[in-house]
């Protein structure tokens, strides 16, 4: 990881909120409300149609940092933000990209840290923001020295 | 049910969830899509110098999530906020709870947290739900 890549942003992706993949996220975290999965209940609901749950958007494809490698293994996720505007509907076409929002490095106990944010951010067809995630991730010593040899 | 109106800051809604099962984390990984081997094989977590697989952060997170599920006709989850504090490991007991710190018009401000069965806190945060029509 580097400063070098704060700023880096990745090639938007066309994403579906798709049924399925609803449903079997909503399973994953035991939440199969009707809001979620069940077609009439959504019909007859404020939205129209069902929603997602808020944490969905961990599902979607968010494009390519070109030159970004961030590491597979040994990353510590630390704090995690979802902002939305409204709940993401069933069906909808959501275009995703990301941006490394910024990059620092700390003294820890057992070593230097790195410390990235990661922001990810989902819209509609018009450019109007859906909902943006902010990702903190920490880089142990370890595996910083991974990186650069 | 209540509704969120009739909530007063200082109340609360909880839930204790099963034990952490592997499998709770298999479905996790592919529904989303979220394959770190520490999260579902033994000997990857146990590589990565953990002592047995982890409960992906973000399986603790969507669990939390759904206190809020019940009240998605009445309004929204504005803003999703956690710090990640430590560990989840199979069999672990998770209560999950929030409680109302304040409401301000159509705007709801809660505490949110997941404790584990020894009262550890590994989750915690805040959650902004928004109300769709004025109080």
């Amino acid at each position: 990881m580097s400063k070098e890549w704060i700023g880096k942003t990745s090639n938007k992706v066309k994403n579906t909120v798709d049924r399925l993949l609803v449903k079997r996220f909503a399973e994953s975290i035991g939440d199969l409300h009707p809001i979620f999965v069940d077609e009439k209940y959504g019909e007859k609901s404020k939205y129209g149609v069902n929603i997602a749950p808020p944490t969905f958007p961990r599902v979607f494809d968010y494009g390519v940092l070109e030159g970004v490698e961030l590491p597979m293994k040994g990353l510590i996720h630390g704090e995690e933000t979802y902002q939305y505007e409204r709940p993401l509907l069933i069906g909808e076409e959501v275009y995703c990209y990301t941006i490394i929002q910024d990059y620092y490095e700390k003294k820890g106990k057992s070593g230097d840290m790195g410390f990235v944010v990661i922001k990810r951010v989902g819209e509609d067809a018009k450019g109007e923001i859906i909902f943006t995630e902010i990702q903190n991730v920490i880089i142990t010593e370890a595996v910083r020295r991974g990186i650069n040899a | 049910m209540k509704t969120m109106t009739e909530f007063k800051p200082g109340e609360t809604l909880e839930v204790t969830l099963p034990p952490v099962s592997r499998l709770d984390l298999i479905k996790y990984a592919g529904a989303s899509g979220d394959f770190n081997p520490i999260h579902t094989i033994d000997e990857e977590a146990k590589k990565a110098g953990l002592p047995g697989i982890i409960a992906h952060g973000m399986w603790t997170m969507g669990n939390l999530g759904k206190l809020f599920t019940p009240f998605f006709e009445e309004g929204f989850i504005k803003e999703y906020k956690v710090r990640f504090a430590g560990m989840v490991f199979l069999d672990d007991i998770l209560t999950l709870k929030a409680e109302l710190l304040e409401a301000s018009g159509n705007d709801l401000f809660f505490n949110v947290k997941a404790v584990k069965q020894n009262d550890q806190e590994v989750v915690r945060g805040n959650v902004h739900f928004r109300r769709y029509h004025a109080v």
